[in-house]
């Protein structure tokens, strides 16, 4: 398919500008003035919305299909929301208004504030950080200022992380400037008590864990893991990537963690959106609110208002109060559901445990329990019988209409294919996706090469991702240099057209 | 609850297959001291059009309909129809980070157009597909910066946006760095108070045009930094590139900047995005992810994230950042913004933006207000001295209906009588005349 | 295309997959067999600088496939005389000879004795076996 600026030509144009009759504009200096015109897209409007609209029959979200990427929570994000994020009284308002003009949305995001206070178990909430990874730099921020504080903060310098951690846990604490302590997982995929007694000590900030784990499991031994951290004067972080196993069932706040992060992109639908956006509000024990960042949303009886009078705050991680339009989604899928949210989780890990029935004698199962929301197979026999990894298999899967499950994560499982279904689905679906999942592995066995070579079925085939990194082309060249120029501007020569 | 297809049926037929007698008992290994024993006490279940109602209500309660003089950052641009269009379509709305490409070619390729295009507006050899907003790239550059020089020094001009140093001050200190501001006069920051501060320092960022809409002196700022070696970052306006020279044309090592003016509603604050690019000597040190172009296993051009090893999935504790989420969604809006506009329409759009301006600059100085900065050229936004305390003057003119700028007291010592004035292609010459009559 | 798996024994190991050829008081340093083949196709070599010192046990360098980086681990301490810039600009021939073509770097020992404690090719095949 062409790029939108191979399909430009001079002269077009698909939007017009407001003159005002009689001004003229000022003369730039001519040290600042633009002397070459910047190589936009030239094209009228019905050929941009039809270049977009290709872009989309080309991509696959979850209004597509089912979507199993574990520790992603791709459920179904609910079209009213998309409305009403809409409705101008939310669109056309400035962050920077006063606080008066402003009485729908910081009342809006006060009721936001309780559901998570609540939902969590904690005291009191930041909406500002503008997703997961954020929510937890901020969080190890308050960890520093908490300690300040109290004078501990030079000496307590490290933050334990379990070795199936997110990537963002570990790369989260080296930009707040801790150092990473590693325990390891047992064999039941709790955290290994033992080794966590001896790597806790007053040199310990705290710990960040996701619970259920990325394993999909409960870790069984949470309260004692709270004794050893709260014990030697630690916090506890809890990665809100997995709360939508245990919404209504079981608090992070109660499991002893101190300081919360939600994905609302996650457990509260904010649709993803090819990437982002997100939010990752934050909830935090009373002991660390005064140190959240500013504005913070304050009510005065029936009037609410942004507050910044907080002196011992750590600053500012993003502008105004947060990303606005994905509370409005979340606080309306919350109230959709209302207290309900607790069947939302309780059918969210049916859902993973039916799959996980119909699947653990097909697949290796490096933990046999049963799981939460999700939970993690491995293709290791495949792979070593038949030569098939589990990324054959998720390119397989590709051609049975179904959005590949998470790959190679956690890093401790070898071939692991991490598989969430959310609450969304209906059984129909879970039993396409377990007979695709047991067709591909008789495919293995009897017929490997169809599932090396896939996908068959998709727009484009197997993508070369060395020849992507070994020769980086990262934006069009316009034929600027044609030493440099890639795949596709040799094949525009040759092609007619897409 | 409409959006669960589980009956009674499928529950148990879903139980007896996994083995268990009820729903509960798959809870079992949470130990029951952590088990949340009540219905959780949240606000009762709305249906969709009780929802609807809720959610009306919530919004009929913000004041939009006061003419828009506000700017200092976020500025109400025209969003064009396509736009929304384009961010209804579910393949792209409902989808996920494209980390399997052969499901996501219609993501990645917005992707790329959309790097293209920033690269085209900054000058730069590189972008990343979009950071959180425009003061959380300010604190990615840093990072960058601190890495690229091994200096832990960061120079930031006091006419930058108040968020965004703000922004950086947070951040800088679990990167180990030390933030040096250098002072405006009269608006503009002096290259030789920036040469004097840029000594040993990992880089300048300075914004332009700056945050009273006046045009710094961009070249002369980058030349300060590069003399120290110091990597001069401009922070600027999409909107501006049309008619403003593009920063890797007069020697910037990154361009930054909130991107909300392109293709993005105002939305009291977000989501928006933060757009960042870079010459090519800092690829690998870039925070974000890339997208690159490629072939698939038949020869045809496809596109995939590439060098993904700078990314925290893969190297973790020494990532270039933790980010994974971003704003995707609200760049591909910029994009299709920008192509809708053309080069000709946006170097149109920042002339409307500059006339508007001017005319409204002059008749507020007819109707007997005093620029804050009279010598300066600006762009889209400039500070008038309103004769009384800003707020007061701006509550007497939302009371006639005009919203009429940002009190810039709020942030910077002795301006308490001066207001931000943002004028962008949405107003007219009428609402201008409003402007001046509700000031004067 | 990726050589087939050997584990030279004129070669001395260490645990993290690395090898040394010893030559007079020089060395020459690489990654295993085993190594590139967990690591995948090489996309990426990022060397030190000549003149810089490297230090046993501890990393002097990264390779990086599309999907992973790993630390190159010095077996000795030295000082770097060359890197191989062949490897800098075609990092794949690591994968077709991690032994020959595919050396990284050269240096100079500053402690010739570290060489008692790396493997031999007994020591480090008997690793691999029971890893």
């Amino acid at each position: 398919m062409k790029l939108i600026y191979e399909k430009s030509q001079p002269g077009r144009r698909g939007l017009g500008v407001p003159r005002p009759e009689g001004l003229e504009p000022p003369e730039v200096p001519a040290h600042l003035a633009r002397k070459t015109p910047p190589r936009l897209p030239e094209l009228a409007e019905p050929e941009v919305l039809r270049h977009f609209t290709k872009l989309s029959t080309r991509n696959f979200g979850i209004d597509t299909g089912f979507y199993p990427l574990g520790s992603c929570t791709m459920k179904y994000n609910p079209r009213i929301n998309e409305r009403v994020v809409g409705l101008p009284g939310f669109a056309r308002l400035h962050p920077l208004v006063e606080d008066d003009a402003a009485q729908g949305a910081l009342e809006l995001e006060w009721h936001l504030q309780e559901i998570l206070r609540e939902v969590t178990g904690l005291d009191a909430v930041s909406l500002q950080p503008a997703a997961g990874s954020q929510g937890e730099l901020t969080g190890l921020m308050l960890f520093h200022a908490y300690f300040a504080d109290k004078g501990e903060d030079e000496q307590r310098t490290k933050i334990v992380i379990p070795d199936t951690a997110h990537g963002t846990n570990p790369a989260s604490v080296t930009m707040a400037g801790y150092e990473l302590t590693p325990v390891k997982t047992d064999a039941r995929g709790n955290i290994d008590v033992e080794d966590l007694r001896g790597k806790v000590d007053e040199h310990t900030a705290g710990l960040m864990l996701t619970n259920p784990s990325t394993l999909g499991l409960f870790d069984e031994n949470i309260e004692a893991i709270r004794d050893i951290f709260h014990g030697a004067g630690a916090l506890m972080y809890y990665d809100g990537a997995n709360l939508n196993a245990v919404c209504g069932i079981s608090r992070p706040g109660d499991m002893g963690f101190d300081v919360v992060h939600i994905n609302l992109h996650k457990t509260f639908s904010q649709p993803h959106g090819g990437g982002g956006p997100g939010g990752g509000p934050i909830a935090v024990r009373a002991s660390l609110a005064p140190f959240l960042p500013v504005p913070v949303v304050a009510r005065d009886g029936a009037t609410f208002r942004l507050d910044y009078d907080l002196p011992k705050s750590i600053g500012k991680v993003r502008a105004f109060s947060g990303p606005f339009g994905v509370f409005v989604r979340s606080y309306a899928f919350m109230r959709s559901y209302g207290p309900a949210l607790r069947e939302m989780s309780e059918v969210a890990v049916l859902n993973a445990n039916y799959l996980l029935a119909r699947l653990k004698d097909a697949y290796d199962l490096p933990f046999d329990r049963l799981c939460m929301h999700e939970f993690v197979l491995s293709a290791r026999t495949l792979k070593r019988e038949h030569g098939v990894s589990a990324l054959d298999v998720a390119k397989r899967l590709m051609d049975y209409g179904f959005h590949p499950p998470t790959i190679y994560f956690p890093l401790i499982v070898p071939e692991a294919l991490m598989i969430e279904p959310t609450e969304s689905e209906a059984r129909e679906t879970l039993d396409e996706f377990i007979e695709a999942m047991l067709a591909i592995a008789r495919e293995a066995a009897e017929d490997p090469e169809v599932v090396h070579s896939a996908p068959h079925a998709r727009p484009v085939r197997r993508l070369d991702e060395v020849r992507a990194a070994k020769q980086p082309v990262v934006r069009f060249g316009f034929g600027d240099h044609p030493a440099e120029q890639g795949a596709g501007d040799r094949q525009l020569e040759a092609q007619k057209g897409a | 609850m409409s959006y669960l297809s589980l009956t009674d049926a499928d529950r148990d037929a879903m139980l007896a297959a996994i083995g268990v007698s009820s729903v509960d008992e798959l809870f079992r290994d949470i130990p029951a001291g952590v088990r949340y024993a009540r219905e959780l006490d949240v606000p009762p279940a709305l249906t969709e059009s009780e929802l609807q109602r809720h959610m009306e209500e919530l919004a009929g309660k913000n004041v939009v309909d006061e003419i828009c003089f506000l700017g200092a950052g976020i500025y109400d641009h025209y969003v064009p129809a396509v736009v929304d269009a384009v961010l209804q379509r579910g393949e792209l709305l409902t989808a996920y980070t494209p980390y399997q490409p052969e499901m996501s070619q219609g993501v990645l390729q917005a992707i790329f157009e959309y790097q293209t295009a920033i690269c085209e507006l900054t000058g730069m050899d590189v972008s990343n597909a979009s950071g959180y907003d425009g003061t959380t790239v300010a604190a990615d550059a840093c990072f960058v910066a601190k890495h690229a020089t091994g200096r832990s020094k960061i120079v930031v001009t006091e006419a930058t946006n108040p968020q965004v140093r703000q922004v950086v001050k947070t951040y800088a200190p679990g990167f180990g760095l030390e933030v040096v501001e250098v002072s405006h006069e009269g608006g503009v920051t002096d290259p030789d108070r920036v040469r004097e501060a840029a000594q040993d320092a990992a880089a300048v960022i300075f914004q332009h045009p700056n945050f009273f809409g006046v045009l710094e002196n961009a070249p002369e700022l980058a030349a300060a930094a590069n003399e120290a070696e110091a990597m001069p970052i401009a922070h600027v306006d999409l909107v501006s590139l049309g008619v403003l020279e593009a920063p890797g044309v007069y020697g910037c090592a990154m361009a930054i900047g909130e991107g909300q003016s392109a293709g993005n509603a105002m939305s009291y604050g977000g989501p928006h995005y933060g757009f960042l690019a870079a010459r090519s000597d800092y690829i690998r040190r870039l925070p974000g992810r890339i997208v690159g172009e490629t072939v698939d296993a038949a020869g045809e051009r496809g596109y995939v994230l590439t060098l993904q090893t700078r990314e925290q999935h893969i190297r973790r504790e020494k990532a270039t950042s933790n980010i994974t989420t971003n704003q995707t969604l609200l760049a591909l809006a910029g994009l299709v913004h920008l192509s809708l506009l053309g080069p000709q329409g946006l170097r149109e759009l920042g002339e409307t933006c500059m006339a508007l301006a001017e005319h409204a600059k002059r008749r507020l100085q007819e109707a007997g207000l005093e620029l804050l900065f009279p010598e300066q050229t600006t762009f889209k936004e400039f500070a008038v001295r309103t004769g009384r305390n800003a707020r007061e003057a701006l509550q007497r003119a939302r009371a006639k209906g005009v919203y009429a700028g940002y009190p810039l007291g709020r942030d910077y010592p002795g301006l308490d009588d001066a207001l931000l004035v943002a004028v962008t292609e949405q107003r007219t010459l009428t609402e201008i005349e409003r402007l001046a009559e509700a000031l004067s | 295309m990726a050589a087939s798996e050997s584990y030279p024994d004129d070669l001395l190991y260490h645990p993290e997959h690395d090898w040394a050829r010893i030559d007079g008081d020089e060395a020459v340093l690489g990654v295993t067999w085993y190594a590139q083949d967990a690591l995948g196709e090489l996309v990426h070599y990022e060397p030190p600088s000549v003149g810089a010192s490297v230090s046993k046990d501890n990393s002097y360098g990264e390779v990086e496939s599309v999907k992973a980086v790993s630390d190159l681990i010095s077996p000795l301490s030295g000082e770097v005389l060359e890197v191989n810039e062949k490897v800098v600009d075609a990092p794949e021939t690591v994968n077709e000879d991690p032994y020959g073509d595919g050396w990284l770097i050269r240096i100079r020992m500053t402690n010739p004795n570290e060489r008692e404690r790396l493997l031999s090719i007994g020591e480090y095949r008997k690793l691999l076996d029971e890893g």
